[in-house]
């Protein structure tokens, strides 16, 4: 399963609920405000790195453009993709579930 | 527009009530006088059941869940969509939701 | 399947939710519905709107077994981090953890969130 997260780490608790419920082995794309969990530095990093074991996580390229994150910050087990890539993830995936 | 008994009452351009606490029997009889029909016994349960579901569940049931109803309480010599379509031709749940006072279903179904 | 992860009021999720499963029903669909996180104040019993000016809908989550939805599942941890227990809702549900939820994710055609 394809699972994307569009909120804030921050300010919602949707990428949380989605690391607690996703099965092991799931692909992980952070879209939208979601891209601000992919950056090193922060309080989330170790988390993030420590899922990285469980889940194949991507970013979405346009919308770290857009919030002025630099790919060279990105936590290095996340790959970035563009809108075909996010594409090529959907069809790949026998299901997307979005969390919101 | 609807006037009842010198009461106007404000509908939207399909002829539902705005409130349905303003909703009275005689309501009913001149919406369906409107529409050249005549409230028989068999109208007046369905439009009864049509409220008491809506108070129960703020909801208008579907034809399918009206149906079941009608069928667990009156029976399944009514609880059929061929007896609800022929008392009320217009649709069901909009026809008699329209006469029980309650809002416009807003699904289609 | 349909998950709700909000509560009800402060944002449109939990109606929308609650619609797209009676959409759903109508149309004979076989639906699992999901209670999660602050999903779970949904089915809170109790509410009353009259001092707010907005419509309690509440009241059809019991409409849902007359529309033919009977599969109901509300996440245990999410009840427990809220104090709530299954005497506060409103519905019959079956308690689920964590760990059955994902599984069952994985048995679903579709998944929508609200």
């Amino acid at each position: 399963m394809l699972h994307t997260v569009n909120k804030s780490p921050y300010e919602k608790g949707s990428l949380d609920t989605c690391l607690r419920l996703a099965k092991q082995g799931s692909t992980i794309l952070l879209i939208e405000d979601a891209v601000y969990a992919a950056i090193t530095g922060s309080s989330l990093e170790s988390k993030i790195r420590q899922a990285s074991k469980q889940y194949e996580f991507c970013v979405l390229g346009p919308d770290l453009k857009a919030r002025g994150l630099d790919e060279a910050k990105l936590i290095d087990s996340i790959r970035v993709v563009d809108y075909g890539g996010f594409v090529d993830l959907a069809v790949s995936h026998d299901r997307v579930q979005s969390w919101l | 527009m609807l006037e009842v008994n010198g009461k106007i009452l404000e509908t939207d351009d399909e002829g539902y009530i705005e409130n349905m606490d303003d909703w009275s029997p005689e309501i009913a009889e001149r919406m369906a006088a409107n529409d050249d029909c005549e409230l028989t016994d068999n109208h007046w349960e369905v439009i009864k059941l049509m409220r008491n579901y809506y108070e129960e569940y703020k909801i208008s049931p579907t034809v399918r869940v009206l149906t079941r109803e009608i069928r667990k309480t009156l029976g399944a010599d009514k609880g059929n969509s061929r007896y609800l379509y022929a008392l009320f031709p217009y649709g069901p749940i909009k026809q008699a939701g329209k006469y029980a006072g309650l809002p416009k279903p807003s699904t289609c179904v | 399947m349909c998950i709700n992860r909000r509560a009800p009021y402060g944002t449109i999720y939990a109606l929308e939710g609650l619609e797209v499963v009676l959409m759903g029903a109508a149309f004979e669909q076989d639906i699992s519905v999901v209670y999660l996180d602050d999903g779970v104040y949904q089915l809170k019993k109790g509410q009353d709107t009259t001092d707010s000016s907005i419509k309690n809908f509440s009241p059809t989550y019991r409409a849902l077994a007359s529309y033919g939805v009977e599969k109901l599942y509300v996440e245990t941890e999410s009840m427990e981090d809220r104090g709530l227990s299954e005497h506060d809702l409103i519905v019959p549900v079956k308690m689920i953890s964590g760990a059955e939820l994902t599984e069952l994710m994985e048995q679903q055609d579709v998944i929508l969130n609200y």
